[in-house]
């Protein structure tokens, strides 16, 4: 053949074979070759092209295309010898069986409960129909110098947006706080949260009524109630009419009955609407107000129009506060912006004035590390299969050799990895199930398996399958590919897979340990970090308003029968603050400074019940009438000032002149992982919100509280007696990340559990593959420290390489996750180390259970293997 | 099986017969068709009444090793079967005898 001989283009070779009969081809291909060069001679390579291809289309002719289905047997007996092979090797090899099943099982119940949980965080308000075109107005303003961003407005800007700004919203309605309210019907009384809203917030939502008709909401008088509080005042009557007193004053009738809001939603709490204007005209202090754009006390929700963009009616509402108020507020540069409702509960977060998120980083995290954990038991049913299956390779030879068609042994070892995988399943379902109460005990949801929800039986079937097919797909494609001749010897390449894929496994769990371990220290570190004050023995109660009038009695008996040393009266308990204010002046103040300091009103007893430490000047003092025109910052508030000698300055609070007294360090208020922020405390003797109380140390705290109950009482009959802890009420503030580091630690607990399981089989796998090298070694000699260490060393090995692969990865995330405290110690190092350590030592032990016992058997009877 | 020798079959069945026998395969069948008839005939075509004379038994098959100019691929020879020549021999014979019936062109032809 000369080199310029023509070659039959590649394509029609490829379109031959992909239609010609299997016996036909070589004859076929031979002719068209043939053809091929003999018309090159006579024409030129582009007719000679077309003509060819004419030609091997001709041979899309019955007789010459390839059967599609020469099978005409029953293929449901083949399939049923799949199941039984399969049933019959998992009974052969029941640990490695057992390995796979249990490790399976647990990545998938992982996969099942995270995947409840994301379901269930990215569900909230989901159940409103205009859920996507729903948002809240909310604002930037700048206070000491950095952006805040604020949830609630002040009371006129719903006009003013209505009025002025009106194009790009179908609905605007101004609310209150959802607020506990009592509500009173005949005798039947409740305290309950509701809201005072106008009508177009009902309409907004939706709301499905029972009784009744939503436009009820346009009547000022009207009250819709949800169905729950519905039931608990009228039972399952139609209640329309009904007339009901609300806060112990305004006559109002109700409305209507609508379905309770479902959980998952800003509105859940909400259980009845009133409207906005009987708030307005009950509540006299809002007509009053001297500027009612100060006070920003109130929410203002809207709904977009069918052509509008939150984005763009953002930019045209940015100013609509700061045109409308004094130039002393304007010092806060508000910018207002709508909040889409899809973001109110994953992205709420924001810093600077910009959104960085909020919950969505935990979806993002636990989806991740869910991922990891599901990968991780595939890895390990990926390597144990591969593992066993060249052990069955022998059993793979001889199939081939009485004929097995390739196709046959890849459905072989997909049905069983298949049915493996399907059984792990089954196991999952019930560890779900079960596992389903602690995990809702944990995340403080409320979750249940989707028995009866049909998408989630397709997806997770499919996704079964799906992994069913991925980790079966390895071994049965590369057995079943493999030369008979060279079956006997496989392993090389795919244990360098393993390999890889067990470092993987290791550098997750490494990465997840020392992940667990800065969580908990970093709670930890905000837990231990100085209060300021002694929370000990510390409890406060909310007050009646007979308990205020009654306090000075109440506190001379409780300190006369010895059950407190002292108690003081608070706008707020010590881990909230519920006011601040702008208008404080002081010399040397910069005008243009926008301020927003904490305001703690209490009677003069505060500080030396709470034991804080003044640090300059002095306490309080209850016998100084002129104590009420006097003030105590906190070093924060003193040093924001600039003040190097606050004691004796005097600074303006509203215009009314207050001389600062003492500096008192800091008090852990609001969130411990913040930096201290600036508080001033005033003196007044008619806060009538909390009474704090110090129990007597030398007295059991029981034995105290018993003795308080009487007193309580004797002056409140009706009510019961409800006290808090204030170091509980301060433990709630870690509730958060608390449940995000029990959590991360459970998964962390079962990614280490998953990778145990895997090393645990590949040992024993090795163990088993090297029974006679072991036989022989120790015939010549080896100790079982020898044998142990030589056959532990690849494993060992693996681990460091992991957790030198984890160290970088983990301090990346860790540090990361840690700025977002202001409160927040460094990563430590001794964590990389103790995770190592750990890790490494986990490995030995579980790799030393079947290598000890391989070192440690009998030569005679190992050599006798077969 | 229909077992009736077609026009189009008969003319490629006497191909078969008239070339020598290492050429006796689709594409030189092809070939010879075009030089004798004139007419061009694609591979396919011809391989397909091939596959079905053989099918009817008036021509058997046999696998050769393939030569250098066809890229070494096999080739499949056709031969006359002792029913194929017989088929041909009859068909030729009915139509001999038709000619015969037909006294002007018969004598014309001089085959009585």
């Amino acid at each position: 053949m000369s080199h310029k001989d023509p070659i039959l283009p590649r394509g029609v070779q490829r379109l031959l074979s992909i239609f010609l009969r299997d016996e036909l081809l070589d004859e076929v291909t031979g002719d068209m070759h043939e053809m091929y060069k003999d018309t090159r001679r006579a024409h030129s390579r582009f007719v000679s092209n077309i003509i060819i291809w004419y030609q091997a289309f001709n041979y899309l002719r019955p007789f010459a295309i390839r059967k599609r289905s020469r099978q005409h047997i029953n293929p449901f007996p083949m399939y049923r010898s799949y199941f039984v092979t399969a049933l019959r090797n998992m009974i052969k090899n029941k640990m490695h069986a057992a390995l796979n099943i249990l490790g399976l099982s647990v990545g998938i119940t992982v996969t099942i409960i995270i995947t409840l949980w994301i379901t269930d965080e990215i569900s909230h308000e989901k159940n409103f129909e205009n859920y996507e075109r729903i948002g809240q107005v909310i604002q930037n303003v700048t206070n000491n110098g950095e952006v805040q961003t604020w949830t609630n407005i002040p009371w006129p800007l719903g006009e003013e947006i209505r009025k002025n700004y009106g194009t790009d919203f179908s609905r605007i309605a101004l609310t209150t706080d959802i607020f506990w309210h009592p509500l009173q019907f005949d005798s039947i009384k409740f305290q309950k949260p509701g809201i005072f809203a106008e009508p177009d917030l009902a309409r907004m939502l939706k709301l499905n009524m029972i009784y009744g008709n939503i436009d009820a909401v346009d009547d000022p008088n009207a009250i819709l109630l949800s169905k729950s509080l519905a039931t608990a005042f009228f039972g399952n009557t139609d209640p329309v009419g009904k007339q009901m007193l609300i806060e112990g004053n305004m006559n109002i009738h109700v409305g209507g009955v609508y379905e309770d809001i479902p959980p998952n939603s800003a509105f859940t709490e909400m259980q009845y609407v009133c409207s906005w204007e009987s708030f307005y005209s009950g509540a006299g202090w809002v007509k009053t107000m001297e500027d009612p754009w100060r006070p920003n006390a109130f929410k203002l929700y809207v709904q977009l129009n069918d052509n509008a963009t939150f984005e763009a009616a953002s930019v045209r509402i940015k100013d609509a506060k700061m045109k409308r108020i004094s130039p002393a507020l304007q010092k806060k540069k508000p910018e207002l912006f709508v909040h889409p409702m899809k973001e109110w509960y994953l992205k709420s977060e924001f810093v600077g004035g910009k959104q960085t998120g909020g919950r969505e980083t935990y979806v993002w995290l636990f989806g991740i590390v869910g991922a990891f954990v599901l990968l991780m038991a595939c890895i390990n049913f990926m390597n144990l299969s591969t593992a066993r299956s060249e052990k069955r390779a022998k059993e793979v030879g001889i199939r081939k050799a009485i004929g097995s068609l390739r196709s046959q042994l890849i459905n072989q070892f997909l049905s069983e990895s298949v049915i493996t995988v399907f059984i792990s399943l089954l196991v999952a379902l019930l560890l779900a199930q079960v596992s389903i109460p602690f995990f809702n005990l944990i995340s403080q949801k409320n979750m249940s398996m989707p028995w009866g929800n049909l998408t989630w039986w397709i997806i997770g079937v499919g996704f079964t399958f799906l992994i069913g097919l991925l980790a079966g797909s390895y071994p049965a494609l590369y057995l079943s590919a493999m030369n008979m001749s060279k079956l006997g010897k496989a392993g090389r390449s795919s244990s360098l897979l393993r390999k890889v894929l067990v470092t993987v496994q290791f550098t997750v769990s490494v990465v997840l340990i020392i992940g667990t371990t800065v969580v908990y220290l970093q709670i930890q570190y905000a837990k231990n970090r100085p209060l300021g004050y002694n929370s000990d023995g510390l409890i406060f109660i909310w007050m009646s308003p007979e308990f205020h009038d009654h306090f000075e009695a109440i506190g001379n008996e409780l300190k006369a029968n010895g059950s407190i040393i002292e108690i003081t009266e608070a706008a707020a308990p010590p881990t909230q603050t519920n006011s601040s204010s702008s208008q404080f002046e002081w010399s040397g103040k910069d005008p243009n400074l926008s301020v927003d300091f904490s305001v703690i009103r209490a009677s003069a007893d505060y500080g030396k019940t709470l034991g804080w430490k003044i640090a300059q000047g002095r306490d309080f003092d209850i016998q100084r009438k002129s104590d009420t025109a006097t003030i105590i910052l906190n070093q924060a508030a003193a040093d924001f000032m600039g003040l190097k000698d606050a004691v004796g300055q005097t600074i303006r609070w509203a215009q009314q002149p207050f001389e600062v007294i003492g500096v008192v360090d800091n008090l852990v208020v609001t969130s411990p992982y913040e930096k201290a922020a600036p508080m001033v405390y005033f003196t007044d003797n008619n806060m009538q919100n909390v009474a704090i109380l110090r129990l007597n140390p030398k007295k059991p705290t029981q034995e105290s509280l018993t003795l308080i109950e009487p007193i309580y009482k004797k002056y409140n009959p009706e009510r019961s007696f409800d006290y808090t802890f204030n170091d509980v009420a301060f433990a709630q503030k870690f509730g958060n990340e608390e449940r995000v580091g029990t959590l991360a630690s459970t998964l962390a607990c079962l990614a280490i559990f998953i990778s145990c399981l895997g090393i645990f089989g590949l040992s024993s796998f090795t163990a088993e593959q090297r029974t006679k090298e072991i036989g022989v070694r120790k015939v010549l000699g080896a100790s079982v420290y020898d044998l142990w260490s030589m056959m532990s060393k690849d494993f060992v090995v693996l681990a460091i390489v992991s957790c030198i692969a984890a160290v970088p990865i983990a301090y990346f995330l860790l540090t990361d996750w840690l700025e977002t405290f202001s409160y927040r110690m460094g990563v430590p190092m001794w964590t990389f180390a103790a995770a190592a350590g750990v890790t490494l030592l986990i490995t030995l032990f579980t790799v030393s259970w079947h290598t000890l016992s391989a070192a440690g058997s009998n030569p005679v009877k190992s050599l006798r293997v077969e | 099986m229909e077992k009736r020798l077609g026009d189009f079959e008969e003319v490629l069945m006497l191909i078969v017969g008239i070339v020598n026998e290492e050429n006796a395969y689709a594409y030189r069948i092809t070939v010879e068709f075009k030089t004798q008839t004139g007419r061009s005939l694609s591979i396919g075509a011809a391989h397909s009444t091939l596959d079905r004379l053989e099918n009817k038994g008036f021509l058997k098959s046999q696998i050769r090793e393939g030569t250098t100019d066809r890229g070494e691929r096999s080739k499949r020879i056709y031969k006359l079967t002792a029913l194929g020549k017989r088929v041909l021999r009859e068909s030729m014979e009915f139509k001999t005898n038709l000619w015969r019936q037909y006294p002007e062109i018969s004598s014309l032809l001089n085959i009585a």
